[in-house]
This record gives C-alpha cells, sequence and structure tokens, in this order.
C-alpha cells in the first residue's frame, strides 16, 4: 500500500554522506525511519530524494573521552540498552520509546533532528548539558542541546549539516527520568521528564511535550539550587511549563502532572 | 470426544505463517481499485456534485445515486441509510459519490477532485437536545425507538432513595483488517462479492436490493477480526463495489485506510444512563428506576436491538421486586452507532454495577456484602417476567474469589516510578448476559445448517463465519462428535451465499450455542437418513453402503424455537432470552496518584460458559473481552471535532491496550450446562465485555478515593476525579 518512488541514496562514507547532503539540500535524511515512514504512510511527507543514512559507517559507536562519552548520531535505542556504559537516563528513556521494533530501528539523532516537542529521548539531552556534533563540507561546529531547538520543529541546522553525534560530559548528581503516556508501549508521551541535581550546585529540570520545544524550566532550577522549598520549586515548574490541549491529553493535566512528577522526585531523594 | 479438548484451530497455521489471504490480499484480473467521496459536513444540502475540470477522468469511473439501478437503501431494518447521498447529507463522512481507477492512488487522487457545493443546516449532536428537536434528522422527534417496561409490585415500606447518573462513550471495534470488499461481474450479469465481512446474507439482501434482481453471491474471505464492526457496516462497501464493477466492467476492490476506516465505521453507542433505587436499610433492593438515552447516530442501523438489549440488561444479575425501565435511542448528527460486542448491555451493566456501589457507599455496606444480599437465585423473576432457573451469579462468584485468593504479582513498572505514588486496589463485579437473539428473534430467523456427505467425510454448509472466534473448527467439532468419526473428516465449505443455507447472522452470541446446536441436530438428521437409506450400522458403514449407491445425501436443518418459550415484543414481558451466561471479575490494578495512570496486574474472570466445547477457544475468547473491556474502561476515547468527525484517526492517538497493557489474566470457565446448546453449551462471545469496566472503577475508587461514573476513565479524568475528592 506505501509507495514511494523517490531515488534513494545509501553514502558509503562520512564524507560521501557530507557530500551527498551538499548536493541535496531538498533531500529527506532517514537514519531508522521510524517517522519517515509514519510520515510517507500518511501522506504528509513526499520526498523527491532521499538519504539513507542507516549502515553508514562512523556514526553508531559509543566512545569514551577525557570528561565524557560520545554516542554516534546513528545508535538506536536497542544499541544503547545494550551497551554495558550507557548513560542511564538516557537508558530509561530508550527504553520507553514505541516498542522493540520501534527501539531496533529508532536512532538517537532521528529523534533529536525530527525534533518533535514530545521526542522521549530529548529531555535527557538538556539534563544532560549536551552539545550536538553537526558535520558538513564546509567542517565541524558543535551546538548546546539547550540551543539546538528553537521553535516548533524549528533547529539550528543548516541545509547541508548532519547531525553526527552527540557529546555529553561527565556529570554528577541525582537523576530522574519519566515519561507518562497512555498506555505502556507505542505510546507518545503526554509529559516527558529528565532532572539532574548536585545539591546547592546546579539542577536542571528539562521537559518535552508541555511546550512547543524540549524545555527547561530555568527559574524552577534557580530556585531549587538557592534552597527553595519544594512548594515553590513546583509551582514555578507549573508556571514555567506551556502545555496546550490536543487530541491527546489537556494543558491543565500536563501543566498539573509535570509539576507532580517533580515534586515526587525530590520528594524522594535522600536529605543531604 | 474431541468436545471438552482444544484441538488446534483450523485456520491457526495459515494465520501464524501468513498464508491466509485476507480481502486485500486478493487481486482479481484487471481489478481496479475504488474510493469514497464523504461529506465534510455534518448536516447539509447538497448545492451540487461534480467533477473537477482539471483533472484528466479518463481513466476513472465516477459513480453517484442517480447511478443505483434499485433502491438507494442500505437494507438492514429501516430504510433510512442511503447507500449514496441523494441531496443532503446527515453525518460528517456520509458518502456522496464513487470512484475506481487502476490504481488506489489514482482513485484517491480522483476523490481530491469531486467537488461539492454543501448549504449547511443546524446539526445536533447530544442525544439529549436532539430528542424532540425541531431540527429533524429521523420521523416525527429523531426518536428511533423508545422502550419501557414496568413489573413487579412497588414497595410501602420506608426506604433509602439512591440516584446516580452514569455516561458511555464512544468506542471502535478496532479489528486488525480494516474494511475490505470485492465485486466482481458474472457471466449472468449478476455480482459476485468477496470481503471481510460477519453476516453474508446481510449483504446479499442489501446488493439485492440495490441493484432490483436476485442474481448476488456474497463469500467470506478470511476475516480479521468483526466485533460487531464487520455485521452491518459491510452492507455498504458491497453495494459501493457493485456499483463501481458495474460502472467499470470489471472488478472493483474497496479497502479502507484505517484512518478513513475510523472516521466512517460504526461505534458503540455512548449512553446516559440515570438510575434511582429504593433500598431498605438493611441493603436490599426494593425499586429501581431507570432512564436510559443512547445516541445512535445519524441512521437508525441496528440502534433499537442495542437500546432493546441494554433496556433488558440493566437490572444487572440483581432480584428487585419492582422496575420500571425507559430507554430511548435518538438521532444525531453523528455517524451512525452500531453493533458492538455486547450490544447495549456493557453501557447498562456499566451503570448499574457503579449504582450498587453508590448504594453500598449510602447505607455503609461493603460493595460486594451488598451484591451477594441482592444476587439473583432459583426462581427469581425478572424485569419482563422471565423466571430464572439455576442461575449462575453465585457460581461465578465464588470461582472467582477463590482463584482470587492467590497472591498478586505486581507486574514492573516503568523506570522513574518511585514506588510511593502507586496505590492498590482490587474491584469486584457481576454481569448477566442473554445469549442468542432477544426474545423470538431466532423464530424469526430460523437459521439452517446443511451437511453433506461427500466420500466419508462430511461438509458442514453454514452462514456463520469464523471470524476469529473459531467457528471453523467448533463446527467440524461437534457433528464428528455426535456422527461419531474423527474431526479431521468433518469441515465447514467457504461461507458463500450461492450454496450455503441462512443460518441467520454471525452475532449475539449465537453462533456455537445456536448453530452449532443446528450441526448437532443436523448430524443425527443425517444419520437418521443414512439409516433409512442404508440399513443399520455405524457411520462408516452407512457413508461406504451411500458411496457405493452413487446417491448423493444432503440433509438440512433448521433451528426449533423451544415452545415453552414465551415471548411478547409489543409488552417485552416473556422469556426474553433462551438461557444467560453469568459472570464475575476481580480486577487488581494500582494507580498512580501522580498521573492518574492505572497500571492492571491482574484480572481474574469466572464464566458460566455451559460447556466449554474448546477450552482454549473459550478462554481465548473471554480474555481478549477482557482486555477489549479494559481499554473500553480506561484508554480508548473517540475526540471529535465540530463536524462531529473523528480526530485521533490513527492508531497512534486512538489508545488500545497492548500487550504490555494487559494484566495476568486467570480465567476460570464454570460449566452449568444449557440444555438447548450443543453439550450444554452457552453463548461467550459478548458477556466478556460486560462486567470489567466497573470493576476498574471499584478498584480505583479503593485505590485512591476517586468516583468515576463515567467512561472512559482516562487518566485525565481520573486526575480529576482525585483533585475533586
Amino acid at each position: 500500500m506505501l509507495r514511494c518512488e523517490a531515488p534513494v541514496f545509501r553514502p558509503r562514507t562520512l564524507d560521501e554522506a557530507f557530500a551527498m547532503r551538499a548536493a541535496m539540500p531538498d533531500a529527506t535524511v532517514l537514519a531508522g525511519g521510524t517517522d519517515v515512514m509514519v510520515y510517507l504512510e500518511g501522506g504528509v511527507l513526499k520526498p523527491t530524494r532521499i538519504i539513507d543514512l542507516w549502515g553508514c559507517p562512523g556514526m553508531r559507536e559509543l566512545r569514551f573521552t577525557t570528561g565524557g562519552q560520545v554516542y554516534g548520531a546513528g545508535l538506536t535505542c536497542t544499541d544503547v540498552l545494550r551497551a554495558m556504559h550507557s548513560h542511564p537516563l538516557l537508558r530509561d528513556a530508550a527504553a520507553t520509546v514505541g516498542a522493540t521494533q520501534i527501539q531496533n530501528r529508532a536512532t538517537l539523532g532521528g529523534n533529536i533532528c525530527n525534533s518533535s516537542p514530545a521526542g522521549d529521548t530529548l529531555p535527557v539531552w538538556l539534563a544532560l548539558r549536551a552539545e550536538f556534533e553537526l558535520g558538513c563540507v564546509r567542517g565541524f561546529r558543535r551546538v548546546p542541546a539547550s540551543g539546538f531547538w528553537r521553535g516548533y520543529k524549528k533547529i539550528d541546522m543548516q541545509p547541508d549539516e548532519l547531525l553526527v553525534a552527540i557529546r555529553v560530559p561527565a556529570l554528577a548528581g541525582h537523576m530522574h527520568f519519566r515519561k507518562v503516556g497512555t498506555r505502556m508501549a507505542q505510546s507518545i508521551s503526554k509529559v516527558v521528564f529528565a532532572g539532574r541535581y548536585s545539591v546547592g550546585k546546579e539542577a536542571c529540570l528539562a521537559f518535552g511535550a508541555v511546550g512547543p520545544t524540549p524545555m527547561r524550566c530555568t527559574a524552577a532550577e534557580a530556585a531549587l539550587v538557592s534552597g527553595a522549598s519544594i512548594n515553590e520549586v513546583v509551582s514555578l515548574v507549573e508556571q514555567e511549563v506551556l502545555p496546550i490541549d490536543d487530541i491527546r491529553s489537556t494543558a491543565l493535566y500536563r501543566r498539573k502532572v509535570a509539576g507532580r512528577i517533580v515534586r515526587r522526585w525530590l520528594d524522594n531523594l535522600p536529605r543531604a | 470426544m474431541v468436545i471438552g479438548t482444544s484441538p488446534p484451530r483450523r485456520d491457526g497455521m495459515d494465520k501464524l505463517t501468513g498464508r491466509s489471504l485476507y480481502s486485500d490480499d486478493l487481486r482479481p484480473d484487471g481489478v481496479w481499485y475504488g474510493a469514497t467521496v464523504r461529506s465534510t459536513r455534518a448536516h447539509a444540502r447538497l448545492r451540487s456534485v461534480r467533477r473537477s475540470e482539471d483533472f484528466d477522468w479518463s481513466n476513472v469511473v465516477f459513480v453517484t445515486a442517480a447511478d443505483i439501478p434499485g433502491l438507494n437503501v442500505v437494507s438492514l431494518m429501516t430504510d433510512d441509510q442511503p447507500v449514496l447521498a441523494d441531496g443532503l447529507v446527515r453525518h460528517v463522512t456520509e458518502p456522496i459519490a464513487l470512484v475506481a481507477a487502476p490504481t488506489r492512488e489514482l482513485a484517491l487522487e480522483a476523490v481530491r477532485h469531486v467537488l461539492v457545493e454543501y448549504e449547511d443546516l443546524p446539526a445536533l449532536f447530544d442525544p439529549l437536545v436532539a430528542e424532540g428537536h425541531g431540527v429533524r434528522i429521523f420521523g416525527e422527534d429523531n426518536v428511533y425507538k423508545r422502550i419501557h417496561i414496568e413489573h413487579g409490585t412497588r414497595t410501602n415500606t420506608t426506604a433509602h432513595l439512591i440516584r446516580g447518573r452514569y455516561t458511555t462513550g464512544l468506542q471502535e471495534q478496532l479489528y486488525i483488517e480494516p474494511q475490505s470488499m470485492i465485486a466482481e461481474l458474472r457471466p449472468d450479469g449478476g455480482i459476485t462479492l468477496t470481503g471481510s465481512m460477519q453476516c453474508p446474507y446481510y449483504i446479499d439482501r442489501a446488493v439485492k436490493r440495490m441493484l432490483g434482481h436476485d442474481r448476488v453471491n456474497v463469500a467470506q474471505a478470511v476475516t480479521g477480526g468483526g466485533f460487531g464492526g464487520k455485521e452491518e457496516y459491510p452492507s455498504i462497501l458491497a453495494c459501493h463495489a457493485s456499483l463501481l464493477a458495474l460502472a467499470a466492467g470489471r472488478p472493483v476492490k474497496i479497502t479502507y485506510r484505517r484512518d478513513e476506516d475510523l472516521r466512517a465505521t460504526t461505534k458503540r453507542h455512548p449512553a446516559i444512563i440515570d438510575l434511582a433505587t429504593l433500598v431498605s436499610s438493611d441493603g436490599r433492593l426494593l425499586e429501581l428506576h431507570g432512564r436510559i438515552w443512547m445516541d445512535g447516530g445519524a441512521y437508525h442501523t441496528l440502534s433499537t436491538v442495542v437500546l432493546s438489549r441494554a433496556i433488558l440488561h440493566v437490572q444487572g444479575p440483581y432480584r428487585c421486586p419492582y422496575v420500571d425501565l425507559e430507554g430511548t435511542v435518538v438521532a444525531t448528527n453523528t455517524p451512525p452507532n452500531g453493533a458492538f460486542r455486547g450490544f447495549g448491555a456493557p453501557q447498562a451493566q456499566w451503570a448499574m454495577e457503579r449504582h450498587m456501589d453508590r448504594i453500598a457507599r449510602h447505607v455503609g455496606m461493603d460493595p460486594l456484602a451488598l451484591r451477594r444480599l441482592n444476587l439473583v437465585v432459583d426462581g427469581d423473576v425478572t424485569a419482563t417476567g422471565q423466571t430464572l432457573r439455576n442461575p449462575g451469579g453465585f457460581a461465578v462468584l465464588e470461582a472467582a474469589e477463590r482463584a482470587a485468593t492467590a497472591p498478586v504479582k505486581r507486574k514492573h513498572v516503568r523506570p522513574g516510578v518511585v514506588g510511593a505514588e502507586m496505590r492498590e486496589g482490587r474491584g469486584v463485579a457481576l454481569a448477566w448476559h442473554g445469549c442468542g437473539f432477544t426474545g423470538n428473534g431466532e423464530a424469526k430467523i430460523r437459521g439452517t445448517v446443511g451437511l453433506e456427505l461427500r466420500g466419508n467425510q462430511v461438509a458442514v454448509l453454514s452462514s456463520s463465519t469464523d471470524i476469529g472466534q473459531g467457528t471453523e473448527t467448533i463446527f467440524p467439532m461437534i457433528v464428528a462428535d455426535t456422527l461419531g468419526i474423527p474431526m479431521s473428516r468433518v469441515f465447514n465449505t467457504a461461507h458463500d451465499t450461492g450454496f450455503v443455507p441462512d443460518s441467520g447472522p454471525t452475532v449475539a452470541s449465537r453462533t456455537a450455542m445456536v448453530v452449532g446446536g443446528t450441526c448437532e441436530k443436523a448430524a443425527q438428521r443425517l444419520l437418521r437418513a443414512l439409516r433409512e437409506a442404508h440399513g443399520e450400522g455405524d457411520f462408516d458403514t452407512l457413508a461406504a453402503r451411500a458411496a457405493a449407491a452413487g446417491t448423493p445425501m444432503r440433509v438440512n436443518e433448521t433451528y426449533e424455537v423451544d415452545a415453552s418459550v414465551q415471548w411478547n415484543p409489543d409488552t417485552y414481558q416473556g422469556d426474553a432470552y433462551p438461557c444467560y451466561g453469568w459472570s464475575c471479575v476481580i480486577v487488581d490494578l494500582r494507580v498512580d496518584v501522580d498521573t492518574g495512570e492505572i497500571i492492571y496486574d491482574r484480572v481474574v474472570t469466572a464464566t458460566d460458559v455451559g460447556k466449554a466445547l474448546s477450552p482454549v477457544l473459550a478462554a481465548g475468547q473471554i480474555e481478549g473481552g477482557t482486555l477489549q473491556a479494559l481499554g473500553w474502561a480506561t484508554q480508548e476515547e473517540v475526540v471529535l471535532d465540530a463536524q462531529g468527525c473523528m480526530r485521533n484517526d490513527r492508531l497512534t492517538n486512538y489508545i488500545i491496550p497492548t500487550a504490555l497493557d494487559g494484566p495476568e489474566m486467570v480465567t476460570e470457565l464454570v460449566e452449568i450446562p444449557y440444555e438447548g446448546g450443543p453439550f450444554g453449551a452457552k453463548g461467550i462471545g459478548e458477556i466478556p465485555m460486560d462486567a470489567p469496566a466497573a470493576a476498574v472503577a471499584q478498584a480505583i475508587e479503593a485505590a485512591c478515593g476517586a468516583v468515576l461514573d463515567s467512561l472512559p476513565m482516562t487518566p485525565e479524568r481520573v486526575f480529576a476525579a482525585m483533585e475533586a475528592r
């Protein structure tokens, strides 16, 4: 039933991928295809050409550097779950994406570049202060996750660029991930949260599905670090999130649940 | 004896290995693809329907109401629904015109180039508003039917008056295989229809009346689930495909995409149910007053029968000396609602079970103790004056309680759940379900089964389709045991109205019980006929003699209604059903008090099935139905836009349970035989839909104190109910 006549280009090296991207800025980039295939079936995407990065060498590795980890953009959720040393926060997120079949194909880079506000892994990158490494024939540059999603489905990426890797610094602190959907699998987030907190030093409260982009609640973070009460932090979270009513849920529910998740996490932290 | 064992299902291996050919897998030579031009308005006059000039129509056929040779009616109960809109649309997605083309893509492109001009009319969406409203959708007052039942003696003792309103929403059947139908021209100028369906003879009649001649036969293709959604709706696809095949002069196939199927096809009737009871201070029901409103949508379909079943079940399995019930099914400008597993009974019993919990709260009794006190026993009389013989309420309650004493294994939950937010709760609910058609339905239908001797094998000819429930396996089991031969020598023929008799529709938990019972009698008749023609001996001896004689041997058997069953359709008094199934459900769940999410840990069901012909198939029906009921309870919500069109028309946003949402299921089969069923079997297809939602609501209440009287109990609603405590 699904028909797509667009020619598909499969680069054999990263340099070839950059060259293809530069030559075909109109092309649809396919990583695992778990979003592209849905768009094709729904008739909302009519690609002229497809650059298929699945199997492109050099993009599916987890590397360790001094001071952190580097995730290839082509790593799948299943790769993350199987790797010995993948970040616990990312593991929790990867485990809640779709179901096994989706996890086998869905890539970290695809989730980032598709830039759905409800993308399950996206708050994790905010919480971990990740940097996205973008490459093209002109060279490489790094963009912090906090500046990457510019607006609803708008990202800081040039037409000739590809996301190559995600750099995560080694960070200490309490971490927490929580996804709220309607069912246990094949569920799109109504609220998704990733948090990191080093008592008295640094806090990151990152949400998805409660605004046009994945977002941090910076006022609540500042209050938390400065020792404000949990009630104050939760109240700021409820004020900062920007949820809407849609066919999946209501703004009111999302706002309150965002607060409840933060409250439950902070309530259960061991007292310093 | 094969009855009571669980041989592999006949269609199992082909389905498991992907060899089964469903309607959309079939590609007759030269087949074209049909598509439907649908209304975007809830209620409007059609000013014009024309083809855009900026599109190449040379390779596309186009059909409107003007091309219908016979009646422009989808024949079912009342001739109110047109095959194609003729001047007026009464609901969004109503078919206006049809196209067919050599490819699906071209057909869909052509649909976009059909220009429809509307003159909008005021539209009604709320059944309480539509009843008697000046805007006419159906008849004088938009009422499809009103039913009133009064029975018994009013109380003269002082009592508690307890009132409540209970509501339920739309639910989609969500068969795995979307609607699909193929029409092919026959050499005699007639039409053969092959497709996904429950009731070949419904389609047979509908297409014949629309064409104005009888040269029609209808054959079922392998069907990927029905749940009522393929009871009456496929007649529409069949009429459409027939018109397109005639226009194109070649075979035409129509297969709905999932989104189109969700937007256009029937759903479960939403209901608003007001109950008021008088209850003695020790908890005995004295009077039950009920008012039911159901939303039928823009056309009648089967709404009056759905209402009938709702009213006949609203009392639940409880004794009440006086009942006064009124039900109304109303027309609105929404897509027509239709058959769905349970057929009104789940809505009604959701209301009564919630009301029992309200009574328990009011009089300060344990909900289960209240149910025990009022549960029907032998000799109790129903709202229709039917005396119950050996009802199974206590048997299923005890079986469920016994099974539920085992400790609950809690399911693994999502990452990030701390633990303290999860609150455990248990809920218990009971239900009854009338098996087979209501009242004199079977007497009217006179379902027939044929058996044909073919060598030493026996062919079963019936129009009872297998839609996943196991007809292809159960009928041969029944016939084989009756004849005393191995099951491997008995098989169902194709379900093609060209050569099978009308056994009645595949609905109402009647296939195994009624048609299966007719199979048993047919087998006995075959043996008698063989003995008359070929003397004494066992089946093999007689079959060999018949083969040697070369005389064909075929018998027909028609279902005979027990003469003691009396029913008055005007007063709604008498024996509403030949027998009842009984069920008890005990749900163990956890509520996440931060989010209102529900984790189902275990569901124990105990169901009186009369006789488990195949225990595995019986348990499969019950477990599948239970999961479907859990979806109705907490997940499935149809979101409509301002025109009454389903907005969440994708499987990603119309949420049904996945395997991971399913609880551990403990399925107890209780056997209280029904002497009118084959080997004692009762109908079991629908009863699993009745009790789970109410058990879930009670469990939620036990877990976190939230009281919910509306379905679905989505996390948003559970959350709001917790806030409202």
